[in-house]
């Protein structure tokens, strides 16, 4: 053929748009937006989440997010300290519980430390709780691990060796020296984390909850069961949506701003 | 302080190859020489910031390279100025040079930032106690780091090519604060490239290359009338430079 290469670029252009208007076109025809608005958000149905969902749900699965960030980043924190540590041993259980929890589903994990420890050992979580929260937090360690990790490791060498010179031993230069500025450097990767970690605690319903901790997936699948209705499963996305947006968004304006500021 | 028969091997690289060296209290030693040949490498060896792979390290007394030695109290001994300059990025001006006085040698807030005040004051930068490194020059950082390192009063100072990063109008400054340091007395191991400070404050020039001294004595004859050929060389590539 003897088109240039400009023209052939702007056929499939052309070619690619042409495609996606005819495809939505149909979809606007085919589809009856009376009944699927009825069945996925029946305006009836959302007015009757609330309040529930926000003074129940919402409230439960920031608990277990809090708890589960919270001791995420601690065992995050120290298994990263571990993972560069000159101790050999240290640095080998780091890498495996790193590399063991990060492989297994968080599912999986959730199942085997909620109801799988019960049944090998008879030994009752204390609270739902507490069990939600632990599986949880120890899986988030091991992601924040890498994280942290990252973070250490983008300080320049010099602030050590400077530490160092002054007399500051290897544990006093990390924690006054090193660690405060590798949380700066990753506050926005661990918003990230965090965002993660509210869409996780919704596997968490797995474990078989009460009435009172319910968290927002539960409750709306309970509300889907109680309506024959799909509207609560949207209302609770949305709710999830208006945790992560301005999160995501926080997250991504520091990046930009630490990427300004650093030139 | 003394080095004797310092090694240094990174794998099969031999960095310093025996080093003997001797500074006595108040003297300022300048150490020159090409790139690689080991300078800075041992200069790091003196606070012990590189493990020597041979040899013994003494500081007023104490050895370094002894086993039982408390290197974190041995280095409160040596203060070192780097040529990235180092300062914590993440502290005012104030707390980079106070961090240290209280967390290593426990002094009270106040005390340390009356001595801190002071230190800025000889390195003329009094006003910028509140300002952070990103919002000083690299000439006015280095004179920060200087500052700080000053502040544990060591018994000898390290000097690590401290002028290398900087822009050549912000080097007179720095080398000024050096110069007054070396007419006060303070014992000093300068790693430089700046012939000229070398000439004129240095007690001894040291030219080392591939790892060795190869030639050592006053300025005058190191740098003014060298003996040794490579040093010679050395020289001429230096002033053709300039």
């Amino acid at each position: 053929m003897s088109w240039s290469r400009r023209q052939r670029l702007r056929l499939v252009r052309g070619g690619v748009y042409a495609a996606t208007i005819t495809a939505l076109v149909l979809i606007l025809l085919v589809v009856d937006w009376g009944a699927l608005g009825g069945a996925l958000f029946k305006w009836g149905i959302v007015k009757d989440q609330f309040p529930d969902i926000l003074t129940t749900a919402l409230r439960n699965t920031v608990i277990f997010t809090i708890f589960g960030f919270a001791g995420g980043l601690s065992l995050g924190l120290l298994l990263a300290i571990m993972r560069l540590s000159g101790v050999r041993p240290y640095r080998w259980f780091a890498a495996t519980y790193i590399e063991v929890l990060r492989g297994i589903p968080l599912l999986v994990t959730l199942l085997i430390l909620g109801f799988g420890i019960p049944i090998a050992t008879g030994w009752k979580w204390p609270n739902p709780y507490i069990q939600g929260s632990v599986p949880l937090a120890l899986v988030a360690g091991a992601y924040i691990a890498e994280t942290v990790r990252a973070g250490i490791e983008a300080v320049p060498r010099g602030q050590m060796e400077a530490a160092r010179s002054l007399g500051m031993s290897y544990s006093r230069a990390m924690a006054t020296i090193i660690i405060p500025q590798a949380f700066r450097i990753i506050v926005p990767p661990l918003t990230n984390e965090f965002v993660l970690l509210i869409k996780d605690t919704s596997l968490i319903s797995v474990l078989g909850v009460t009435a009172s901790t319910l968290d927002l997936a539960r409750f709306g699948r309970n509300g889907v069961n109680d309506t024959a209705n799909a509207t609560p499963l949207v209302v609770a996305g949305l709710v999830y949506l208006a945790l992560t947006v301005p999160l995501t968004q926080l997250a991504a304006w520091m990046e930009r701003r630490s990427k300004a500021g650093r030139r | 302080m003394r080095i004797e028969a310092l090694h240094k091997r990174f794998g099969s690289n031999h960095v310093l190859c025996g080093i003997d060296l001797y500074v006595t209290r108040g003297e300022v030693v300048c150490i020159i020489g090409p790139s690689g040949s080991g300078k800075s490498t041992l200069l790091r060896c003196v606070n012990m910031l590189e493990t020597p792979s041979d040899g013994r390290v003494f500081v007023d007394g104490i050895e370094l390279t002894d086993p039982d030695c408390d290197l974190d109290r041995a280095r409160t001994s040596t203060g070192m100025v780097f040529q990235s300059f180092n300062l914590f990025a993440h502290m005012s001006v104030l707390d980079n040079i106070t961090i240290a006085l209280r967390k290593v040698l426990r002094q009270d807030r106040s005390a340390a930032e009356a001595k801190a005040q002071k230190l800025l004051t000889r390195v003329g930068l009094a006003e910028k106690a509140t300002a952070y490194p990103a919002q000083l020059s690299g000439g006015q950082q280095q004179r920060v780091a200087i500052a700080r390192a000053l502040a544990m009063e060591p018994k000898v100072m390290l000097f690590d090519e401290a002028t290398s990063a900087l822009d050549p109008e912000l080097v007179g400054d720095v080398l000024r604060v050096m110069r007054e340091l070396a007419e006060e007395g303070m014992t000093m191991l300068v790693v430089t490239h700046e012939m000229d400070f070398a000439r004129g404050v240095a007690d001894r020039v040291v030219f080392m290359d591939s790892g060795a001294v190869v030639e050592e004595g006053h300025p005058d004859q190191v740098i003014g009338n060298p003996r040794e050929e490579r040093t010679k060389r050395f020289l001429a590539n230096v002033r053709k430079r300039d």
